[in-house]
């Protein structure tokens, strides 16, 4: 077999149903096996729009994703995904072309080090110098992308290694001596931890994007009804906890809930579940919690103690170690007034906006959420619109809310959609998005019409680069330095493409629009047109106190 | 503080990449720097010196050590009972009167001049830290000329 068909073959017997990528010479001999080959393969209209479909397919499906660019520039432009799945922890695997490795080194056409580039954005890369390594470093790279804190793997393959014809053997085992995560928790630990739980008056569960990753979701229900505490999650946990559960204070950080801030600065136990402590949820770090024990709950060791110094480490999946210590706490506490106190906080300082006979972008996605019966895959795009979509929209199911949370890449709500939907058929995607994003990565609605991947997008179109904005606004005297934006016509722009588009200026056509969209069997754009100048509240300037709120409450 | 950490890692290409791109990232300059196989080929050890402004990015840099998929083990010896020892050549000018002076001086430390040519000889010296400073001091009379040195060694019991 071919290099090329090798690649094939393994990713075959890795179970990949779907590719997405982009076609260029250094990749021409895998290219010409993809022609028939037993998997759907969608061609996006830029790189940048492969890497973030292959995120959004694994973030919605929970298995591997998978994208393909050619040496040089079509590498290069995969790096912003790869930097985002990074960050976000997702299992992708991204595969470049090289040049032929007599060349390489050589600035030869097309060449860049994209191993050397990716080296600080990936889990592990790999450069493929001889064919018969190539089985073993796929298996590898599938298995070090989805197993412990996941991540995207890069291999690098030349030319002649795709097209050299060597005797194909599949590696049945995969045994790398230098990784071996931890799954299970150190029983010492989990017993503190319980200890530590039935000890506390004031609890506090602190749930990441390691829930979804491990599937945990059931497991911390489990354990947030045992001992009765109130979950918070942050941006990439959102989903992991029923959002209209009664124990859920929905999300904590820079534009969480003022009840959820406000009852983790006044907590005296946090359990930190698949979480990392990042800047944006913990505000000022010196008076960050200041009354709280902390367990944290982590499988990267790296994870823990890093921002915030823990008093139980406990390293281990999150699933596995949140039944161990469920089944481990014998005594529970008596949080009936702290939940009293969480409970009076919610009343006082509830969510809220000044509704207008203007659009306003929270009742864009009250009514998104009412349409879809809280049941949609939502993405998002970065800035305002993301931020909107975390506090009015209530996720109750895991993988239903992707967007991109530690590396912030605006571009990324479209691609991501199309993967979800590509991933889940079956599902309603909606891309909430800005009219800033909607144009970074604008060029998908080629591969969506051509490819049939119904998602829906609703630009919430202010004009601005709204977050910015917003920042401009707030602690640079209204100085709108290059944040207004000149728009092109979306509907127009999607109708050309072969997609439909809405537009909206009234309140009374939002719903219908909605409505509109759903019943319509194509990708679609709405364009409402917001009130331009609405913030996103509460807020807590960057370097404060997380309970140090600005903007519609105490 | 300095810290002397030693790595396993596998024997391939680009893996010292990662490791120094590890401090690079954080801003931090490795002092010194050892590489060599082991009795296993396929395996190399790393031993480094690097100075610790804040242990906190330490910790930090030693647990990100060891997510690397191609690092087996990491140790910090800094804490730990082992014993350092540093190669160093030196090549100094001296004068004919000098060299009894000279022989004196290496005689008190594990030094010996392998070569001269003329007024220039070549020393040779294995010891720790603390004494192949005093060494260069006691040699700074007669003129270095120019100096390399390994990078520390070390190993633990």
């Amino acid at each position: 077999m071919t290099g090329a068909q090798i690649l094939i073959e393994c990713l075959k017997r890795e179970g990949v149903q779907v590719m997405f990528g982009y076609p260029g010479g250094a990749v021409l001999p895998i290219f010409d096996r993809l022609y028939d080959a037993p998997l759907r393969f969608i061609l996006t209209r830029h790189e940048q729009g492969a890497a973030h479909a292959a995120d959004g397919y694994a973030r919605a499906t929970g298995k591997v994703g998978v994208c393909i660019a050619t040496s040089g520039p079509g590498a290069a432009n995969l790096t912003t995904g790869i930097a985002n799945a990074y960050m976000d922890s997702i299992p992708i695997v991204a595969i470049t072309g090289q040049v032929r490795t007599l060349l390489i080194g050589n600035d030869a056409f097309q060449e860049a080090d994209i191993t050397g580039i990716t080296r600080p954005i990936t889990k592990h890369n790999y450069l493929v110098k001889d064919t018969k390594d190539l089985a073993r470093i796929i298996r590898e790279a599938f298995y070090i992308a989805s197993t412990g804190r996941p991540g995207p793997v890069l291999i690098d393959i030349p030319v002649d290694v795709q097209q050299q014809d060597i005797e194909f053997i599949w590696p049945e085992e995969v045994d790398i001596r230098g990784y071996k995560p931890t799954y299970f928790g150190h029983p010492g630990q989990i017993k503190k931890a319980a200890k530590l739980i039935a000890q506390s008056k004031k609890p506090i569960i602190y749930a990441g994007g390691g829930i979804i990753t491990s599937g945990a979701h059931h497991e911390l229900k489990e354990l947030a009804e045992k001992i009765q505490a109130p979950v918070t999650m942050t941006l990439m946990g959102l989903g992991g906890f029923p959002g209209t559960h009664g124990l859920s204070l929905g999300m904590l950080g820079m534009h969480g809930t003022a009840y959820a801030n406000h009852a983790i600065m006044e907590a005296d136990l946090i359990i930190a579940v698949g979480a990392r402590f990042d800047d944006r949820v913990t505000g000022r770090l010196d008076v960050f919690a200041p009354h709280a024990k902390i367990v944290h709950i982590d499988i990267d060791p790296a994870s823990i103690s890093k921002n915030v110094s823990v008093d139980i480490p406990i390293v281990g999946d999150a699933k596995n170690v949140l039944g161990q210590l469920s089944e481990e706490i014998k005594e529970v506490p008596d949080t009936s007034v702290w939940l009293a106190t969480v409970e009076a906080w919610k009343k006082k300082y509830p969510l809220q906006y000044k509704d207008d006979v203007k659009i306003k972008p929270q009742y864009v996605i009250e009514q998104i959420y009412e349409a879809t019966g809280g049941e949609a895959i939502i993405t998002t795009e970065v800035g305002q619109n993301q931020m909107w979509a975390c506090q009015w929209y209530k996720y109750n199911h895991p993988r239903t809310f992707i967007s991109s949370g530690g590396l912030g890449t605006m571009g990324f709500g479209f691609p991501a959609a199309m993967g979800a939907k590509i991933g889940c058929p079956q599902s309603l995607v909606f891309d909430i998005a800005g009219d800033g994003s909607i144009q970074m990565n604008i060029q998908e609605l080629a591969t969506c019409v051509s490819n049939k991947i119904n998602v829906k997008v609703a630009i919430l179109n202010n004009g601005y680069l709204g977050m910015v904005r917003q920042w401009q606004e707030l602690f640079y005297k209204k100085r709108y330095s290059y944040t207004s934006l000149y728009n092109p016509d979306f509907v127009k722009l999607a109708e050309s493409y072969g997609a439909a588009g809405i537009r909206v200026t009234k309140k009374e056509e939002v719903r219908p629009a909605i409505e509109k969209a759903l019943s319509v069997d194509n990708t679609v754009f709405i364009d409402f047109h917001i009130e331009p100048e609405e913030n996103v509240f509460p807020m807590v300037p960057a370097g404060e106190a997380i309970n140090r709120m600005i903007g519609g409450m105490a | 503080m300095r810290h002397t950490i030693s790595v396993l890692v596998e024997n391939k290409f680009g893996v010292l990449a990662r490791i120094a791109g590890l401090f690079s990232a954080r801003g931090y300059n490795i002092a010194s720097l050892s590489v060599s196989e082991t009795l296993d080929p396929a395996i190399s050890y790393l031993i480094m010196v690097v100075e610790a402004g804040d242990e906190k990015i330490l910790e930090q840099i030693k647990k990100q050590l060891n997510k690397l998929i191609d690092v087996i083990t990491v140790t910090d010896f800094t804490k730990k009972e082992h014993i350092n020892r540093e190669l160093i050549l030196v090549k100094v000018k001296y004068s004919a009167k000098e060299e009894t002076e000279l022989e004196d001086i290496l005689n008190k430390y594990v030094a010996k001049m392998i070569q001269h040519k003329g007024d220039v000889a070549i020393i040779e010296a294995v010891d720790e830290q603390e004494k192949i400073k005093r060494l260069l001091q006691d040699l700074d009379q007669f003129g270095i000329k120019e100096l390399v040195r390994t990078g520390r060694v070390a190993m633990g019991y």
